[in-house]
């Protein structure tokens, strides 16, 4: 039984960081109406360039690192907004997530121009000892993660409901044309919902990048929390949260309880395959709100 | 007008709502065979919503719709109210810009073209036959709205005018029993309205189709349709003749506001 | 004035109706057959018809499966390119395993991907847009692991089945030519068809559900059933597409062939080439096989020997670019470029 818990204990801890990429797709779906292929990809992007600052480049000190990768996203953000987003204003939605397909050629493109293909070891100096919590092992490494994650996702949430921004961004996400109409400007709106995505993807590109090493397939991890979008629901950040955790435990106890039956890996899919089984009892995801057609 | 024949379509106590908001609240109609018939009414008060329900789109919480006699399942759908023969035209444009107007057209007919995928992949001599024939018939109706010199312009460049008179021509391609339009002179000037209203006409008279439409602007519907019924706030309040219906004092206070009468 | 339209009247609904109505686009055809059929296995060199004709052939048999899908009928798919694995595996299964004669095999192996795909299609009965998107894309990371993890299919942990030798009425099909023909003829055969369906009823169809669903329902149109046919039709191709990808030009079913990123870039072909068109998936997959090749060759000016992470990341930045550009510019792709182009030739040299 504490077996039991550990898993579903380091289950959760992987949600959390499914639960915050997922709502870096969120927020970008809520504010712009795009679905943000490029995630993934932003992750490496940033991934790689801390790497840059702090080791490859340059040598600055952690803290400058992370504040110029910050900035490295946040001219990203700029960059796509107005170059790729803005003349794409009144297209149908599908046009602009294809968009999204170009961004992440480019950024992958661009990043390992810049940064090279080899796989990088990311030292961000966090101690990583395990410790013994009422019988389960937790590694620091995973709680200082989750933490962070966590962190970040209440100060998302945060950001949300109470400030002035943020209520514009959500005003933005219900209604374009009416956010325009009571002077929400709407490129500035989504500037800063990608800056904020931008974030959301250095954090999990660090975290992700400093376990798994920076490489290409950082990518294609961000591709796992689209399950958590669809589960929770794409215009619910709640739900989005709460699906993190579902998908996080839930694929962690499968592979350790199921997976040895089966050959194993079935981590690579079982957010999907959870994903598919709540699509067809709930279409619009457990908190989604239905929509009503009208002709 | 005493001994009215059997209604082609007869929507009984129909009951939706949305949320909270009772759209239609008990309304119950006849439409009769080869009239030509309106439905009106001020804003929300339930006229498209009605056109959606006869329609099959939207599936009423209470009510029975019989169409030809027959009572209608519950959860028909729409396709297959369609291939009973109702037909109709939308208020908010729906034409399908992706193709052109000859294509947009042609989709009226799918419900009579019935070869299979491997004939279609082939065009072997039973679906190039098929093409042909509907072309022909869709033809004709090009000649009867006098679109013949835009047939291959793509939807999306027509102007709006022309753009409601294709989807009547899409509507009129499946031959339908009932043709129901919502608004189909909406936003038009004064000749584009009387292009349509001609058009209409024509198709109830020469053609013989029983039509239902939705349209606010009085002056037309008091000319061309045999009989009114006014929707407000989702209850049927008026029926009759266009004479019975100007004199009506619930109308005048519907659409004026005036309480009381 | 080369190109012209005018001058030749139809005195027929058929021939109005016909694949090509204009006679230079017909003169065109069959000189690009003749190209195909007899030019390039005459002149081209071994090296060209293996590593770019051929996967140009079946990359284009793909994306004008995928485009059915995404640009006829509007059901994105970013998955596809797990249905081509599926077609590969099960090719290689009915004709290594079990014998059964090529051409059957290989038609088998679509059939096979369309009963996979269809299956994977069913949650676009009741969901649309992205969230179809990410169904779509769970079949791909099924698809892969199943085949990785199941070893009657891949018969091993890698993955990889070795191709078998091929052999048509007990002639070998072993050298570049004869697997050259071998994709050509299925190309042109299914094209054929596919240029037959999306021009006739099912793929205005398709069209009327992708401009507007609603509206195509209550006309009359069968929703479900024709978007599950979209799916069932463009994932045979997929498969049919697969297997000659793996018999004619890999040699092997290997899984890493149709990894995400394969998905992906036949995305962007169809994006590249243009959406709802035929000509579109040509151009689309002409310019994914040809660039990498262009490229090489530009940098082969300035170094000697060009590393292939260079290669690749410039093959990406490009590629990416170009969906970026051609989304904001020509949302339709090369192919309406191509159109322009004939505009334009039909008035040269006079600007009006």
């Amino acid at each position: 039984m504490t077996f039991f818990f550990e898993v579903l204990v380091n289950g959760l801890m992987t949600g959390i960081m499914y639960s915050l990429v997922g709502l870096g797709f969120a927020l970008i779906f809520k504010a712009s109406d795009v679905f943000n292929m490029a995630q993934g990809a932003m992750s490496l992007f940033a991934s790689l360039a801390l790497y840059g600052f702090l080791e490859q480049y340059m040598h600055l000190p952690l803290w400058l690192a992370l504040l110029c990768t910050v900035a490295v996203m946040t001219i990203w953000a700029y960059a796509i907004v107005f170059v790729v987003l803005k003349p794409l204003v009144n297209r149908p939605p599908l046009m602009l997530f294809m968009a999204t397909f170009g961004v992440t050629y480019l950024m992958e493109g661009i990043g390992q121009s810049i940064y090279g293909t080899q796989a990088k070891g990311l030292n961000l100096g966090i101690p990583d000892n395990t410790y013994e919590v009422a019988g389960i092992f937790i590694s620091s490494f995973d709680l200082f993660f989750t933490a962070v994650a966590a962190v970040l996702v209440v100060g998302l949430v945060w950001f949300f409901q109470k400030t002035r921004n943020g209520r514009a961004l959500r005003a933005v996400s219900d209604d374009h044309e009416a956010a325009l109409c009571v002077g929400i400007p709407l490129l500035k709106a989504w500037t800063i919902t990608w800056i904020v995505a931008g974030v959301v993807a250095t954090v999990a590109g660090v975290a992700w990048g400093t376990r798994l090493g920076v490489q290409y397939s950082l990518s294609f991890i961000a591709l796992k929390a689209l399950p958590v979008l669809i589960i929770g629901g794409i215009d619910s950040i709640t739900g989005v949260i709460i699906a993190g955790l579902i998908v996080g435990a839930g694929e962690n106890l499968g592979e350790v309880f199921i997976g040895p039956y089966v050959g194993g890996g079935i981590q690579t899919f079982f957010p999907y395959l959870l994903a598919l089984l709540v699509l067809y009892f709930k279409p619009y995801g457990l908190f989604g709100k239905e929509i009503i057609e009208r002709v | 007008m005493n001994e009215k024949p059997e209604p082609l379509l007869r929507a009984e106590d129909i009951h939706i709502s949305f949320g909270g908001l009772k759209a239609l609240d008990g309304v119950s109609l006849e439409i009769y065979p080869g009239e030509l018939m309106a439905i009106i009414g001020p804003n929300g008060a339930g006229k498209t919503t009605m056109l959606n329900i006869l329609n099959g789109f939207y599936k009423p919480d209470k009510g029975r719709i019989i169409f030809e006699g027959k009572e209608r399942p519950r959860h028909m759908k729409p396709n297959h109210v369609a291939a009973q023969g109702i037909a109709r035209t939308f208020q908010n444009l729906a034409l399908f810009t992706g193709m052109s107007v000859l294509g947009n057209i042609m989709i009226g007919r799918t419900m009579m073209m019935h070869s299979n995928l491997f004939s279609q992949a082939l065009y072997w001599r039973f679906s190039q036959k098929e093409e042909i024939e509907h072309r022909e018939a869709v033809e004709k109706i090009i000649d009867f709205l006098q679109i013949e010199n835009i047939r291959k312009t793509p939807a999306s460049m027509l102007p709006y005018g022309l753009r409601k008179r294709v989807e009547l021509a899409r509507a009129l391609a499946s031959e339908p029993k009932l043709l129901l339009l919502d608004e189909p002179m909406a936003g038009m000037n004064l000749e584009e309205k009387e292009d349509i209203a001609r058009f209409v006409l024509d198709a109830n008279e020469e053609l013989g189709y029983t039509i239902a439409l939705i349209e606010h602007d009085m002056g037309v519907v008091m000319d061309i349709c045999d009989r009114i019924v006014v929707l407000d706030f989702g209850k049927k309040i008026a029926e009759g003749t266009p004479e019975e219906i100007k004199a009506n004092p619930e109308v005048i206070r519907a659409y004026l506001g005036t309480a009381g009468g | 004035m080369f190109y012209r339209e005018c001058g030749n009247f139809k005195d027929s609904y058929a021939s109005d109706m016909a694949i090509f109505p204009i006679p230079l686009d017909r003169w065109g055809f069959t000189v690009m057959l003749f190209l195909a059929f007899v030019v390039i296995p005459l002149f081209a060199s071994e090296y060209l018809i293996t590593n770019i004709i051929i996967p140009f052939y079946c990359f284009a048999l793909s994306a004008f499966g995928l485009n059915i899908l995404a640009g006829y009928a509007g059901q994105i798919s970013i998955g596809h390119a797990a249905f081509m694995a599926v077609g590969a595996y099960s090719s290689f299964i009915l004709y290594g395993r079990y014998g059964i004669p090529l051409i059957p095999s290989i038609l088998g192996a679509g059939v096979v991907t369309a009963a996979v795909g269809t299956f994977f299609g069913l949650p676009s009965l009741r969901i649309k847009g992205f969230y179809l998107a990410i169904a779509t894309l769970a079949s791909q990371f099924i698809i892969e692991w199943v085949i990785v993890h199941v070893e009657w299919i891949s018969g091993g942990v890698f993955g990889t089945i070795q191709a078998p030798e091929m052999y048509i009425f007990g002639w070998p099909i072993n050298t570049a030519v004869r697997k050259y023909f071998l994709a050509l003829c299925m190309m042109v055969v299914f094209m054929t068809f596919g240029k037959n369906l999306v021009r006739g009823q099912m793929g205005r169809n398709w069209m009327a559900i992708r401009d507007i669903d609603y509206a195509a329902e209550i006309i009359g149109v069968n929703l479900y059933r024709d978007k599950l046919i979209a799916f069932a039709v463009s994932t045979f191709y997929a498969g049919i597409a697969g297997a000659l990808l793996c018999f004619c030009y890999v040699g092997a079913a290997n899984i890493e062939e149709f990894n995400v990123m394969t998905s992906f870039a036949l995305m962007g072909m169809i994006i590249i080439g243009g959406l709802g068109t035929v000509l579109g998936s040509f151009f689309g997959a002409g310019f994914f096989v040809t660039l990498p090749i262009l490229i090489n060759h530009s940098l082969a000016a300035f170094m000697d020997v060009v590393p292939s992470d260079i290669l690749s990341n410039i093959e990406a930045i490009i590629f990416g670019g170009l969906i970026v550009l051609f989304l904001i510019v020509e949302p339709y792709g090369m192919a309406r470029l191509w159109h322009t182009i004939k505009d334009k030739l039909r008035l040269w040299p006079f600007p009006y």
